[in-house]
């Protein structure tokens, strides 16, 4: 392996900020919670959205327990501690009956939408993708429900399946990540406001991609989305979620729950692009990313695949997860996280083998430029019925200057002795030789930066939906901007 | 064409081209031997303007232009194209997809209509096929696994792709059979004309006697020690580099 020469340790070291062009604020008038958190500001949240007695119970209980939890400290990640009495737990852009249509939403929110790439207005929309747009705590639209309906797929937000479907959601909510699973876990089933809810009833095959677009505006708010997917029987659901935050000199807290259940031979493909802001070149600003998603293989044969391209956050602390209860239940979590400047990013996932023959896999790309910190942090677990599991890990770091840090740190407990585990983890740096053989092609720096670091997590943009691979090379290509030259 | 004045470089603390100097015209093929050791591959990485080798004095101009003051990828534009000796690989990128990119990014600074995707797949097919390429070997990402003549294969496509006015190859012969040189030849060959022009630097005569050149020099100890016509390069293979430099 090439080692860097002091020309690109010196280029390295004139990283520039990377240009963020998703900061910009929406002007609209909102309607928020005072500052803090008791159990007033659960009441608040419920009676805003209507909420039924159980939920609200639900809620209160949940935040007993948060308040006997600690803050997790075991993870690579250093941060000034967040002061949650200092953060206004709801926030709605202010309209006074919910909108029935896309002619009825607030005109700056489609107009913040369409800066941000994701068209709402219909005929400009996404052609196969319907979208659920969450801006702060609310959703303010869901497109292609109709087409969706005829399928029989339900895709709503979640305030709206509390009340037009709750038996659902009262028989899956927190029943893969339990209230209690961990601090931020249970701070947002104490305060959650919206998400997606997705229900693909037995043998259908969704007809079109999912996706939540996901919008924090409002200053000194955090946001706590609570999204819940259900894959009945033999079914079929893609999912995407995109993220993005204006660039604000305040660190924000977002602590999503995620919640996947996929029943027998049934299978869910859930992708994320995240790209909330990052803080700037000194590590000023950004979002605190602490992230609970967990799926649940409950049937023979089900399927469930992570992908997840991680380029934003000050502070990202998120481990997507199977649990494979079925019998040949098949888990996967493919994994890009970049890291520039001062962001730190802990991440990886968890698999435990229930299940007889079940199987997962892991293919983590990590890269690290300027100062900053890039974890992996994985568990294999197989337990003692869990015979002819099988994983296969592979962690590749890439490391842009010598001033960052990427680290791999992989458990693996195995209960079984018929289990095969493999583990791969590979470490490098972008060459000069590279980087000069593409300069010497016509690239410029950050042309072939781009490209090679696109090559290198080829395997996980490949497992993207093919309309957002494409928008995740640009955006990979775009947060590395001037790391080099 | 190419006017070298006087070239002085260094290369990790070490004084390497000690005062080249070298006038190319249009259309002319020029050949640069010399003993291994002799700065032969660092001419080709000043010319290109690799950022570790570092011109101490002396001046380049290619076409008119002053070449060391541009960045390496301005000095595609401008027109110079080196291929490797040691061709790169480049993991997880489609070879197409890295062709592409070139070629759009070198149109694109030269102020010419970026290819789009079926026109620019009709051009490399055509040219590939010249060469031997198979499409398969054009999905493979750059150079991975490829053999040595599947590179310099692949260095010929992208100089042809890229049109240059003056094409430095470096070694271009090495590690191919005469099979796979003679295709390569031929490509380059295929490039010849009254508006481009070529250094090729080699070791052996081998290789000239498919790319005939015009001018033939012996670079020594960082300078040009002899220069000829092609008759120099069967005089060095008969009679050994110590003979004259």
């Amino acid at each position: 392996m090439p080692g860097a020469d002091p020309h690109t340790i010196r280029t390295v070291a004139a990283l520039g900020e990377a240009r963020y062009p998703h900061g910009f604020e929406t002007a609209i008038e909102s309607d928020s919670a005072p500052k803090g958190l008791g159990e007033d500001t659960i009441r608040f949240i419920s009676a805003k959205k209507n909420e039924p007695d159980w939920l609200l119970q639900w809620r209160l209980s949940a935040f007993k327990l948060w308040q006997g939890l600690r803050e997790p400290n075991w993870a690579k990640l250093n941060y000034t501690p967040v002061d949650y009495q200092d953060i206004s737990y709801y926030s709605a852009p202010k309209q006074k009956t919910a909108p029935k249509s896309l002619d009825e939403v607030d005109p700056e929110l489609l107009k913040t939408y369409e800066k941000l790439g994701i068209p709402l207005s219909e005929q400009k929309l996404l052609a196969g993708v319907a979208v659920d747009a969450v801006f702060d705590s609310v959703s303010v639209v869901t497109t292609f429900r109709e087409e969706l309906k005829k399928a029989g797929v339900i895709f709503c937000s979640i305030s709206e399946a509390v009340r037009e479907h709750p038996e659902l959601v009262q028989k899956y909510l927190g029943s893969v990540v339990p209230v209690a699973d961990n601090f931020f876990a249970a701070l947002n089933c104490a305060v959650f406001t919206d998400g997606s809810f997705v229900y693909v009833p037995p043998g259908v095959r969704c007809p079109m991609e999912l996706s939540t677009y996901f919008r924090i505006n409002a200053k000194n708010t955090g946001q706590f989305e609570r999204t819940l997917i259900i894959a009945d029987k033999g079914s079929y659901v893609s999912y995407l979620e995109g993220c993005t935050a204006p660039q604000r000199d305040e660190n924000q807290l977002h602590a999503a729950v995620v919640e996947l259940i996929a029943l027998e031979d049934a299978e869910i493909k859930y992708s994320t692009v995240q790209n909330w802001y990052p803080g700037d070149k000194d590590g000023k600003g950004g979002i605190y990313n602490f992230v609970t998603k967990r799926g649940a293989c409950r049937g023979a044969r089900s399927k469930i695949s992570w992908t997840q391209v991680e380029t934003g956050s000050a502070i990202t602390w998120k481990y997507p997860s199977c649990i494979l209860q079925g019998e040949g239940s098949v888990g996967e979590f493919y994994s890009v996280a970049l890291t520039t400047n001062h962001q730190q990013a802990d991440t990886g996932t968890k698999m435990i083998h229930i299940g007889k023959n079940s199987r997962s896999t892991i293919i983590s790309k990590g890269i690290s430029a300027g100062q900053s910190q890039n974890t992996y942090r994985g568990l294999v677990r197989v337990l003692p019925r869990a015979d002819g599991a099988q994983n296969y890990t592979r962690c590749d770091s890439l490391l842009l200057g010598d001033r960052c840090g990427a680290h791999t740190v992989p458990y693996i407990e195995s209960k079984n002795p018929t289990a095969r585990l493999e583990h791969e983890a590979t470490a490098s740096k972008v060459s000069d030789d590279q980087l000069f053989y593409c300069r010497a092609r016509g690239l410029d720096e950050d042309e072939a930066v781009g490209l090679i670091i696109n090559g290198f997590c080829r395997e996980v943009l490949q497992a993207l939906p093919m309309e957002f691979a494409v928008e995740a090379q640009k955006l990979i290509a775009l947060s590395l901007e001037g790391s080099v030259g | 064409m190419l006017q070298i004045s006087d070239l002085h470089a260094r290369y990790d603390g070490k004084d390497i081209l000690t005062g080249v100097s070298l006038s190319i015209k249009p259309g002319e093929v020029h050949a640069i031997m010399g003993p291994n050791g002799a700065g032969k591959s660092t001419l080709g990485y000043v010319l290109s303007g690799r950022p570790q080798y570092e011109v101490t004095s002396g001046q380049v101009q290619l076409a008119g232009q002053d070449l060391l003051a541009l960045e390496p990828e301005q000095r595609v534009a401008a027109g110079l194209f080196l291929a490797f000796q040691y061709p790169v690989e480049i993991p997880g990128v489609s070879t197409m997809n890295f062709l592409r990119t070139a070629v759009n990014a070198v149109r694109k600074a030269r102020g010419q209509a970026e290819h789009d995707a079926p026109s620019f797949l009709r051009l490399v097919r055509e040219k590939a096929k010249a060469l031997g390429i198979s499409e398969e070997m054009l999905k493979r990402p750059l150079n991975v696994g490829f053999s040595g003549g599947e590179k310099k294969r692949m260095e010929t496509l992208q100089m042809l792709l890229l049109e240059p006015k003056l094409a430095v190859l470096d070694e271009t012969d090495s590690g191919l059979d005469i099979d796979a040189l003679k295709v390569v030849a031929q490509g380059v060959n295929s490039l010849r004309g009254s508006e481009r022009s070529l250094l090729v630097i080699t070791h052996y005569q081998r290789l000239l006697d498919y790319i005939k050149p015009d001018f033939v020099h012996v670079l020594s100890a960082g300078r040009i020690v002899k220069s000829g016509g092609p008759e120099l390069a069967l005089e060095l293979e008969a009679k050994g580099y110590s003979h004259v430099a």
